[in-house]
């Protein structure tokens, strides 16, 4: 039997949050993390929490997994349990609407922020804007974040300021429309990055690189914008 | 006394997903006020885990490709149940719709030209399935879904569309003259519930596959938007066809792109033979979806399957180099390390034929107009009623839907809906308010769960469920044991409509939204299982043992599911091309 320890919190019930004990027969099979928490929800299904695509692409079941944050659907027993104890806690920093559940308005207002869409006000043509292989290789470790919040909720400096350092989730977004030859508005994007909060509070702790649950590197792309801010600035 | 608030919009999509997410671009860029309902944040939305492409005639691997070559493969692939109308205007409109997408950031992969890359799927060919396989479906890696619903989502920021994220749609509103005039909803985080009032209502709600055991489908594919639709007393149409993907991978469920087989891969059985060779002697591995997934299962049934069960088969990718796989196809690698624990560089990946997608669903024409039909056999206009995406039926996919169809079709259709919605808005629609009493009637299923006593558990009841579609109404069918299969559901239905909701608490309440769910996927299943007992042929995806050959004499229809008889009527196929003459059913071999 694997021991569970789950991080309960429910507004309307509890006075503070508390860790619940569960014992779960895996029968011994490598499963995900993900299958535990489905298997606990059939027997108490008050137990909260979110998911979607169950294979690592919807980015919805981000939590603190026996300590570091990774996707619950992705993560196998053998890599999260420690002396036979599972430890599944909400993703840190944000706050808790209920169990698992985080409120996540503070991640995705930073993603807003750096306006995550192409800007481009040239006439369209009629077919597609035309890319090279290289110039569209420069996205290829930028586009594919899923928005799980492992890596800002995991970034000591986005604790401590949420709401004017951008997270390394957002920065890498921004990256990903500044390094797109089809966006056109470099020096906008730049000039609203440029305060000491939004890109500089970045010290490299580099918590981002080893928990992002896609293998993307957040802090080469902040490295990226940061020479770019320095570079606009001379 | 219905005593909740009411939101008023112009136009209400529920659903986030790619067709929810078009529709409400377009609406948003009108100026009109827009909502879009989901019960996830829009980027967890389903059509996020689709991979291998969007299939389209933009004429970038072959300069010479043709729209029309697309449309005759569509209505193939159909097994000509598919409504030509329909297909004619998604084949022709595609082109633009792919290049909006472009135009608003998707990251597509590139050619050396700098266009779009574009690789084989199934099904697909040159001059009408005359000038060998044609390479179509446009793609951002194997992560093409992810892609789009990505930049959609940032489409909609950019527009400053209004999200009512992880709220859940429970049931529609009626005024006296049936007409939809707004749904009842749940903010789900605090529990309130909300009358959301609305002059054009729009189902995107995608796909049930959680219906079935095994699916590649999303926690979330629960058939919200079908279940809703038939407690309103809406029929659907052509609910038994429901496809299932080849290479789902064994034991987990998850998708293996038909990408995959586009690059060169192929599938074998324990002799690693190349048995699609048999079956489909020209296109091979890229038949239909249909065709592949029959083959798998017979080579199964025969004793030919892989692994000590001899219970599936295997994708061969090794062949392909690992440069290749990498920059081609990096998401499959990653999940068959981890779901397989199979390298696909070394070793080939278990695959099982698994349930992936819903052709039927809430007929529609091609503006996004929900019907129904009339005594008389004539469509009828639901007023105040849309879907579009996997939701709809619009018919696209008929009988057997092709690869790289499906983001085309939400694509494609979200936009219209959304264009026609535009155009009704700006004529003005006029539609009598509900009354109290239309608002209380919409809010009995969840006040009937809210004050459950002591029922049996969701979890349980679903599990019963996905077992009785798994294995009476899967890839072959026969009447007597879907007769059975139907008794088993009828017994089922009281145990599930008496679902106990132990944790009456309000906020972010995910049982009750799973207890609701529960409703939406039985009344997908029992459509389901009465459709297929109810079509006595086999065509496209519905494979029957006791009535093998296609019968266009009594079936070249589709057919319509009545929830308050539980009874099977007949529509007919639109056969109306308006570029040329239609496409005559002819026997449909790969």
């Amino acid at each position: 039997m694997l021991n569970v320890s789950i991080y309960r919190y429910n507004p309307e019930v509890d006075d503070e949050p508390y860790m619940q004990d569960y014992q779960v027969d895996t029968q011994g099979k490598d499963v995900m993390v993900l299958d535990v928490l489905e298997k606990l929800k059939a027997e108490d299904p008050s137990l909260t929490f979110r998911r979607s695509c169950r294979e690592g692409v919807c980015g919805s079941d981000g939590v603190n997994i026996s300590g570091k944050n990774g996707l619950a659907c992705i993560t196998p027993l053998s890599e999260a349990v420690k002396g036979n104890k599972l430890v599944i806690r909400p993703l840190p920093g944000l706050p808790v609407i209920r169990d698992l559940v985080i409120d996540m308005s503070q991640f995705y207002a930073q993603y807003e922020k750096i306006q995550p869409y192409m800007i481009n006000n040239s006439p369209a043509p009629a077919i597609e804007r035309l890319q090279s292989p290289e110039e569209r290789a420069k996205l290829d470790g930028l586009y594919e974040c899923i928005l799980c919040a492992c890596c800002s909720t995991a970034c000591p400096s986005f604790w401590w300021n949420p709401d004017k350092f951008i997270g390394p989730s957002g920065l890498l977004q921004a990256y990903r429309f500044l390094a797109d030859s089809r966006d056109t508005a470099t020096e906008e994007r730049l000039a609203k990055l440029d305060d000491p909060f939004s890109v500089f509070r970045c010290h490299g702790i580099m918590n981002c690189v080893q928990v992002c649950p896609k293998g993307l590197n957040p802090t080469k792309a902040i490295g990226h914008i940061r020479s770019m801010l320095i570079r606009s600035a001379t | 006394m219905a005593n909740i608030r009411t939101m008023s919009f112009d136009a209400v999509i529920v659903g986030g997903g790619g067709s929810g997410m078009r529709a409400a671009l377009q609406l948003a860029q009108s100026g009109y006020k827009t909502a879009v309902i989901t019960k996830v944040f829009p980027t967890r939305s389903h059509t996020v885990s689709a991979q291998g492409g969007i299939t389209c005639a933009i004429a970038s691997d072959d300069p010479n490709d043709q729209w029309q070559w697309h449309m005759y493969d569509t209505i193939k692939g159909s097994d000509y149940i598919g409504d030509q109308e329909a297909i004619e205007y998604m084949c022709q409109t595609g082109p633009e719709a792919i290049f909006e997408l472009e135009h608003m950031g998707l990251p597509f992969s590139r050619t050396e030209e700098g266009r779009i890359y574009q690789r084989p799927f199934g099904g697909q060919s040159k001059e009408f399935g005359e000038g060998g396989q044609a390479a179509r479906t446009c793609a951002a890696a194997d992560r093409t879904g992810h892609a789009l619903l990505h930049t959609l989502y940032q489409g909609n920021l950019k527009n400053q569309t209004t999200f009512l994220n992880e709220w859940y749609a429970v049931d529609i509103v009626k005024n006296a003259d049936n007409a939809v005039v707004g749904v009842v909803a749940i903010d789900i985080e605090t529990g309130e519930t909300v009358y959301v009032k609305s002059k054009a209502t729009v189902f995107a709600t995608g796909g049930a596959g959680r219906i079935y055991a095994s699916t590649t489908n999303a926690h979330i594919c629960t058939g919200d938007g079908v279940g809703m639709a038939l407690r309103a007393g809406f029929p659907v149409q052509d609910i038994e066809m429901w496809q299932f993907h080849p290479t789902g991978i064994h034991g987990a469920g998850t998708l293996v792109t038909e990408g995959c087989r586009g690059e060169g891969g192929y599938l074998v059985n324990k002799d690693g033979e190349r048995f699609m060779e048999r079956y489909a002697p020209n296109a091979k591995d890229l038949a239909g979806r249909d065709v592949v997934a029959r083959s798998m299962v017979l080579e199964i049934l025969e004793g030919r399957g892989c692994g000590p069960d001899g219970d599936h088969v295997y994708l061969k990718l090794d062949h392909l180099g690992e440069e290749t796989l990498n920059a081609k196809l990096p998401g499959i690698l990653e999940l068959s390390r981890t779901f397989a624990h199979a390298d696909p560089v070394v070793e080939p990946i278990p695959v099982v034929p698994t349930c992936h997608y819903m052709m039927g669903g809430i007929p529609t024409n091609v503006d996004g107009q929900a019907l129904t039909v009339d005594k008389d056999g004539n469509d009828q206009i639901i007023e105040g009623f849309y879907a579009c995406g996997e939701a709809a039926c619009v018919s696209v996919h008929g009988a057997n839907r092709l690869g790289g169809n499906s983001l085309l079709d939400l694509v494609v259709f979200g936009r219209a809906s959304g264009m026609f919605i535009e155009k009704q808005l700006r004529e003005g629609i006029n539609l009598k308010d509900a009354s109290e009493e239309d608002i209380e009637r919409a809010m009995s299923g969840l006040n009937r769960i809210n004050n459950s006593e002591n029922g049996e558990k969701a979890s349980v009841l679903r599990a019963e469920l996905q077992t009785i579609m798994q294995n009476y109404f899967g890839v072959f069918r026969r009447g007597d044991f879907m007769k059975e299969g139907i008794e088993k559901l009828k017994a089922l239905r009281p145990r599930i409509e008496n679902v106990v909701l132990e944790d009456k608490s309000n906020a972010f309440n995910t049982a009750r939204i799973e207890a609701l769910e529960l409703q939406n996927l039985f009344a997908t299943a029992e459509a389901t299982a009465i459709a297929a007992e109810g079509r006595t042929e086999s065509r496209g995806a519905h494979a029957r043992e006791d009535f093998q050959d296609r019968d266009d004499e009594n079936w070249l229809c589709h057919s319509i599911f009545y929830p308050e008889s539980k009874t099977l009527g007949k529509r007919g196929v639109n056969f109306n091309l308006k570029t040329r003459e239609a496409f005559a059913p002819k026997v449909r071999t790969y």
